[in-house]
C-alpha cells in the first residue's frame, strides 16, 4: 500500500539535545492519526517537522513519494490551539484569505467576479462548519469554540493533503469539545481528509482516531536525559467498525 | 472601603477632573490680581484682560512689516512643519518597522543601526542639520522626523516581531508569500499600533518643533514665544502656550477616535456570538 506521508529515519536535534530519534512511519491517505505522549516527548516537534516549520536534522519526509520542502506550504493545513485566525479580518475574510492569496499574488486581494466566487466558496465552507450566520463577526467577538471552527474552515478551503491539528480542542469547555469532536469526525469523512492530531487527552485520541501513536523515549540516561529522543513506542491501529469500546484498547 | 475599590462614575470623574484645573486657574487670578493691586504695570502675571488686549493685535491686525496676521501665520507655519515631520517619520516608521519586524535578514542588517541612532539625543544633531540643510524649514522638519522616527521604528518593529508565530505559519499554510504576509497579515495589524506610536510621538515632536523655531526662524509659534520673551510679554506667551496645548489635545483625540473608527477589531469588540 502506498503511503501518503512517510517518515524515513527522521531525527530532530537541537544542538546536543535529541528530541525525536529514528522515526519510521507510514501514514495512509484517509487515516485519522492521534498522537499522544507525556509533556516534552516531542509531540509538538513531530507536528512541526511534518508542517515544515522545523527541518529534520537527519532522515527524510516524503509526501506522495516526493521529499517535503522544509517550509510550510498549502499542501499541509494546520489548526493550532490558539492564534490560528487573523484578528483583523472578519470570519468571511479569514476564510477567503487562502483563496485570495492564490488568486492575486501581488495584492493578496480579489476583485469583481473572482472575489464573489471566492466569497461564495468561503460561505459554503463556513456553513459546513456551522458558522453560516456569523460571517461578518471579528474573531474577538466569538467564543473559543467558534474561533476553532473558523480556523478549521480557513484551513479546509485550501483542500490540504494533510490536516494537522495541534491540541485543537485543548482550551475548550467539555460540552463544546464534544460538539467539536462530532464536527471534525463529520468533516473527516465528508471531505475524505487525512488528519494528524496531537492531543494530551487519551480519550479523545482513541475516540476520534483510526490509529493512535504514543510518543515517548525508549531509552533513558539519568545523567544526560537530553541525549535520547522520543519515538513512537506504541502504534495502535484501531478498527473503527469493531472497536466500540475504546477503553478496552487503552487498557 | 479600600481606596483601590472606590470607583468613580463618569459624572463624578468629570467633576473631580475639573477641580484641580479650576483651582489652578483661580490661584493664578488671585496672584495676578494681588500683583496688579501693588503695581498696575506688572508684566509677570498678566490679567485676562491684558492677554485679550495683547492677542487682539496678533489675531486681527496685520503686521506692519509683513502684512500677515501674525498669530495665524505662526500657527500655519508651525503646523506645516509639525505635519511634515510627523508624516515623514510615520511613513518611515511603518516601512522600516514592518520589514525590520518581519524579515530576519533585514533585522540582522539594520537593527543595530537603528538602535545606535535611537540613543543619540536629537537636539545634539540640530547643529549638524542647520549646517547641512541651512536655517530654513528643511532643518526643522528633519529634526522632528529624525527625533521621533527611531523610537517609532523600534516600537513598530517590536510589535510586528511579537505577532504570534502561529499566525505567520497559518498564513503560509494558506499559500501566502512573504509579500502577501506583509501586506495582508502584518501591515493591517500594525496600523492601530502606528497610530498609538504617533500619539506618543506628538509630545517629543512639539519639543523638537519649538526648539528648532526658537533657535533660527522668522515665523512660528515657538519663534514668537522666544521673541516676545525679550520684552517679558507674558500676555502673549501664556495664550500661545494654551493654544499649543489645545492643538496638541485636538491631535491626540483625533488619533484616538480615528483609530477606533478605522480599526474596530483592535479596540475590544463586545462579544456577539453566544454559542460555540
Amino acid at each position: 500500500m502506498s503511503a501518503l506521508l512517510s517518515l524515513r529515519n527522521v531525527w530532530v536535534e537541537f544542538g546536543d539535545r535529541v528530541v525525536l530519534e529514528n522515526m519510521n512511519l507510514d501514514i495512509e491517505a484517509g487515516s485519522f492519526v492521534s498522537v499522544v505522549g507525556p509533556s516534552g516527548a516531542g509531540k509538538s516537534s513531530f507536528l512541526r517537522v511534518i508542517l515544515g516549520q522545523d527541518a529534520p536534522s537527519r532522515g527524510q519526509i516524503l509526501l506522495d513519494g516526493a521529499p517535503l520542502s522544509p517550509e510550510c506550504g498549502p499542501d499541509r493545513g494546520v489548526v493550532f490551539q490558539r492564534y490560528s485566525v487573523f484578528p483583523h479580518l472578519t470570519v468571511l475574510e479569514n476564510t477567503a484569505f487562502g483563496l485570495e492569496c492564490a488568486g492575486s499574488p501581488l495584492l493578496g486581494r480579489l476583485f469583481g467576479s473572482a472575489r464573489r466566487k471566492a466569497y461564495t466558496e468561503a460561505e459554503a465552507m463556513l456553513a459546513a462548519v456551522g458558522l453560516g450566520d456569523s460571517l461578518h463577526l471579528y474573531p474577538a467577538q466569538m467564543s473559543g469554540g467558534m474561533q476553532q471552527r473558523l480556523a478549521i474552515a480557513q484551513a479546509l478551503i485550501k483542500r490540504p493533503r494533510i490536516l494537522l491539528l495541534d491540541e485543537p480542542f485543548g482550551a475548550l469547555d467539555p460540552g463544546i469539545r464534544a460538539d467539536m469532536h462530532q464536527l471534525i469526525t463529520r468533516l473527516w469523512s465528508e471531505y475524505g481528509l487525512t488528519i494528524i492530531m496531537v492531543t494530551h487527552d487519551i480519550r479523545e485520541a482513541f475516540s476520534l482516531g483510526t490509529r493512535v501513536l504514543a510518543l515517548d523515549k525508549r531509552r533513558h540516561d539519568p545523567h544526560a536525559p537530553h541525549r535520547f529522543g522520543a519515538t513512537a513506542v506504541y502504534d495502535l491501529p484501531l478498527d473503527k467498525t469493531k472497536a466500540e469500546n475504546p477503553s478496552e484498547l487503552a487498557a | 472601603m479600600r481606596w483601590i475599590n472606590r470607583n468613580i462614575s463618569r459624572k463624578q470623574g468629570m467633576a473631580l477632573g475639573a477641580l484641580p484645573i479650576l483651582g489652578l486657574l483661580l490661584l493664578y487670578l488671585l496672584l495676578a490680581a494681588q500683583r496688579h493691586a501693588a503695581n498696575p504695570m506688572d508684566k509677570i502675571l498678566p490679567l485676562p484682560s491684558g492677554m485679550v488686549q495683547a492677542m487682539q493685535a496678533l489675531l486681527f491686525q496685520p503686521d506692519p512689516l509683513s502684512g500677515d496676521l501674525l498669530f495665524w501665520a505662526d500657527t500655519l507655519a508651525s503646523l506645516q512643519r509639525l505635519g511634515l515631520g510627523l508624516g515623514i517619520a510615520t511613513a518611515g516608521a511603518l516601512l522600516v518597522g514592518l520589514v525590520l519586524g518581519i524579515l530576519p535578514p533585514v533585522r540582522a542588517t539594520l537593527g543595530p543601526l537603528v538602535t545606535s541612532i535611537a540613543v543619540i539625543p536629537p537636539i545634539a544633531l540640530l547643529p549638524i542639520l542647520f549646517i547641512a540643510l541651512g536655517l530654513g524649514d528643511t532643518a526643522k522638519i528633519a529634526l522632528i522626523a529624525i527625533g521621533i522616527a527611531p523610537v517609532m521604528i523600534r516600537d513598530i518593529a517590536g510589535h510586528v516581531a511579537a505577532l504570534p508565530r502561529e499566525q505567520l505559519v497559518k498564513a503560509q499554510t494558506l499559500g501566502a508569500s512573504t509579500w502577501q504576509i506583509m501586506l495582508r497579515v502584518a501591515l493591517p495589524q500594525t496600523m492601530p499600533r502606528l497610530l498609538q506610536a504617533l500619539r506618543l510621538a506628538l509630545g517629543p515632536a512639539w519639543v523638537f518643533l519649538i526648539s528648532g523655531e526658537a533657535i533660527a526662524s522668522d515665523v512660528g509659534l515657538g519663534y514668537r514665544i522666544f521673541l516676545v520673551r525679550r520684552y517679558l510679554s507674558m500676555d502673549v506667551i501664556i495664550p500661545y502656550v494654551l493654544w499649543i496645548a489645545l492643538l496638541a489635545i485636538v491631535m491626540d483625540v483625533a488619533l484616538v477616535l480615528g483609530s477606533r473608527r478605522l480599526f474596530p477589531w483592535a479596540h475590544g469588540l463586545e462579544a456577539k456570538g453566544d454559542k460555540a
